[in-house]
């Protein structure tokens, strides 16, 4: 048992550190999330260069390291707040091309995500499927050598900014089934896809996606026809063991400001932070915190186990960020009192961020009903 | 980063895991399961043989008749002792007293109490609560005052655990009532069979006994039975509260709850389906499990840290904090499974000859007497409250 990085983790580590450290202050950020793109294609290079895009890559195509090094850069995208599309482009979209794609699919794409430049978006939610991943109306049809794909994807996060957009869609059976979805690679430019893109409320960027009769060849197809599910929930795993290294990374950053804050914003004469009752709900939020933290390790730890075992370690470790993160989002904005509403104190944008990690793959209520299906 | 234990970690389960499976005598073991009081004798029993193995404290070091155990060895032993239904081993000698006697005491004390503190002649019990003290123990006004050889004590503990089975109580005494509170507290080792103690039982909401009022008048104390320095107390006091931390969040002993709550309402039947399908009651369930899950790897990662040679400081507050709230959800939602049958409640009766037939379904023997035990976790040991309040210092410079 051992819960310590390795050398070359630590080293990572460091260079994450050091970039949010000198390149990310919360006012470049601010000017980032606020330009047209909401991300910097400038990070997006340094990034590759720094080696960080090819992290959980397949190593024959240019990748290095695994859940660990997710872990180790995602919770440095939390503690930063960055907004560059990392987790759709490489924990998504590369996880899902290593995971289910041929080999021309993976030599094309994986080394250009990991040289910075191929983008990608995962299309997976629609309209009225709300959590349920097999919930899938778009539709694709055999045409011609290929297919034509129609319907409606929703709040596809870094779709504005994608060359590449995956789409889980119906091959055959019912809306719900699990059975009869499966993932094509479709150019962001393609005749009949079009987008209404927009900034969500954490401050990225994300689309509607519209599919209209969108033709592409039979090389779109990823993976096997109609037995795309089981590949999408391996992959959505590690997006949200992803998401809760992110979670963590955004939580500690509130839990230190607002503990700093307790010290020295003074009232009736004294530090706040000297009444017992606003103690106790710092202590809480430093609990749901290191609750939190373990549980964003656990799941890293067990991505690579059976599929059982993997399921309800992502299950559970959702739930408890889902809550611990609103939790002390909250929390930290009612402890700063006024100044927590404001726009211009980092707070409320940590605690936004959280509320859409949150919602993203399944909110806590999802993700228990799920965890209860699969420990009953 | 790794989760697995080494494999020499795994061989000991096993090792342990066999040595349970053979010696552990079925009457207790079901009576663990089926959450019946045990009495002295039990617990003696099960210590005895535990003994003999030479484990009863396998986590103190080789000098001092213990096995040197590593956290993660100790970890290991509990969690299977507990899957396997053995009683406790409880803590007040071999966890609380006997480390400050083998760190604190002097040779003559060591000679005479550990062998016997290891053999379980000597059934000890702890002095610290008094009325009005709560988890402010520094408050305390049980008195000793030097005459001659001997210390004379007058006062009176609470909440004293199991003292009417005690042999040895160890006690904070105030020594000097000038400067701070903590500068005037002695540790005294008091033979329970003194002129002078008495010992009277408090009776409990589940109407067990498990807790008692004792009082010191005129108490004499041979000087010798003092640990360490007069008035200076205070420091093994705290030494032992930070052994008494150890192992605090209960990890193993809350599977075993939760396993047992599940077994009740996949049984219990609710609209003609098995309570755990119940939407509501099986989201109570599953917050549960997510909570003691997060509180598993958190225990994880602060036995990591001890392994590498750092005791566990505030974090061991957060652990007691959470195992005690994710009892106290689980011995609750055991009782709302039941339903009506929480009610029929009697204390188990081991009265020889006893015919008590009990109402209701077998399952539901013991489980409101351990809920309403249980409400205690939160307040013994220092309350919920004070754990926050040591975190707000400790942690987080508050």
């Amino acid at each position: 048992m051992d819960f310590n990085l390795s050398e070359d983790q630590q080293l990572l580590k460091d260079s994450v550190d050091r970039f949010i450290q000198n390149e990310y202050d919360f006012e470049t950020r601010r000017k980032i999330a606020n330009s047209d793109e909401g991300f910097s294609r400038k990070n997006w290079k340094t990034f590759a260069e720094l080696g960080w895009l090819a992290v959980g890559l397949p190593e024959e195509h240019g990748g290095f390291g695994g859940p660990v090094e997710t872990m180790v850069i995602m919770e440095g995208i939390g503690r930063g707040l960055l907004t560059e599309p990392y987790l759709p482009t490489v924990v998504l979209g590369g996880g899902l091309i290593a995971e289910a794609g041929n080999e021309t699919q993976k030599s094309g794409i994986l080394s250009a995500i990991a040289d910075g430049s191929c983008m990608v978006a995962f299309a997976y939610a629609e309209p009225t499927s709300r959590f349920n991943l097999a919930d899938v109306a778009t539709k694709a049809e055999k045409s011609g050598g290929g297919w034509k794909l129609s319907g409606h994807k929703s709040v596809v996060y870094g779709a504005p900014s994608a060359d590449k957009i995956i789409v889980s869609a119906r091959t055959s059976g019912g809306q719900r089934d699990r059975d009869g979805v499966s993932l094509f690679i479709v150019d962001n430019n393609a005749n009949g896809l079009s987008r209404r893109d927009y900034p969500t409320a954490d401050g990225l960027r994300a689309s509607e996606v519209m599919l209209e009769g969108v033709e592409v060849g039979a090389d779109a197809l990823l993976g096997e026809e109609g037995k795309a599910m089981p590949v999408i929930e391996k992959v959505v795993d590690r997006g949200i063991a992803a998401l809760c290294a992110e979670a963590v990374g955004c939580m500690e950053v509130l839990k230190d400001e607002t503990n700093e804050y307790l010290k020295t914003r003074k009232q009736f004469g004294v530090p706040i932070g000297k009444f017992q009752v606003l103690q106790h709900r710092m202590v809480d939020c430093f609990i749901e915190l290191e609750q939190s933290r373990s549980m964003a390790y656990m799941v890293t730890l067990k991505l690579d186990e059976d599929e059982a075992e993997r399921r309800k370690a992502a299950t559970a470790a959702k739930a408890q960020i889902g809550k611990g993160g609103v939790f002390v989002g909250a929390e930290s904005v009612q402890m700063h009192g006024g100044m927590g509403m404001t726009d211009e104190l980092k707070i409320s944008h940590y605690y936004k961020r959280l509320m859409q990690i949150d919602t993203m793959f399944g909110n806590r209520d999802y993700q228990l009903k799920q965890f209860a299906a699969l420990t009953q | 980063m790794d989760l697995a234990f080494s494999p020499a970690e795994l061989a000991f389960r096993e090792e342990v895991r066999a040595f349970l499976a053979e010696h552990l005598p079925d009457d207790l073991r079901e009576k663990v399961r089926n959450r019946r009081e045990l009495k002295r004798d039990d617990y003696l029993r099960w210590h005895r043989i535990l003994h003999r193995k030479g484990w009863v404290a396998g986590w103190w070091p080789e000098e001092h008749g213990g096995c040197g155990w590593t956290p993660a060895e100790r970890h290991i032993f509990d969690e299977e002792c507990h899957n396997a239904d053995a009683p406790p081993i409880l803590p007040f000698g071999l966890q609380m007293v006997g480390p400050v006697i083998y760190t604190f005491g002097s040779q003559a004390q060591k000679d005479f109490f550990l062998p016997k503190l290891l053999s379980g002649e000597h059934w000890w019990c702890q002095g610290y609560s008094e009325p009005g003290s709560g988890s402010d123990l520094a408050s305390l006004k049980t008195s000793a005052v030097r005459d001659g050889d001997e210390y004379v004590v007058n006062g009176q503990k609470i909440w004293t655990s199991l003292a009417h089975y005690a042999d040895w109580i160890f006690c904070l005494v105030r020594t000097a009532s000038d400067g701070k509170q903590q500068e005037g507290i002695t540790f005294l080792l008091i033979d329970m069979k003194s002129p002078g103690v008495t010992v009277r039982p408090i009776h409990l909401m589940d109407r067990g006994h498990h807790v008692n009022e004792v009082f010191f008048e005129d108490v004499r104390v041979p000087v010798e039975n003092r640990i360490g320095e007069e008035n200076k107390g205070w420091t093994y006091a705290k030494f032992l509260l930070g052994n008494e931390r150890a192992g605090i969040a209960e990890v193993a002993w809350n599977k075993k709850l939760l396993r047992r709550l599940k077994e009740i309402a996949f049984s219990e039947q609710a609209d003609g389906r098995p309570l755990i399908e119940d939407d509501v009651f099986s989201r109570k369930v599953a917050e549960t499990e997510v909570k003691l899950t997060s509180l598993e790897y958190c225990n994880l990662r602060v036995l990591a840290e001890m392994q590498e040679g750092s005791p566990p400081g505030g974090e061991a507050s957060m652990l007691k904090l959470l195992g005690s709230e994710v009892t106290q959800s689980i011995t609750e939602l055991t009782v709302e499974a039941l339903g009506y049958y929480a009610a029929p409640y009697d204390m188990p009766d081991e009265t020889p000859g006893s015919n008590r037939t009990p109402v209701g379904p077998d399952h539901a023997e013991g489980v409101l007497g351990q809920h309403l035990f249980m409400r205690a976790i939160t307040i013994a040991g220092g309350s919920s409250e004070i754990q926050k309040n040591i975190i707000a210092k400790m942690v987080l410079g508050l």
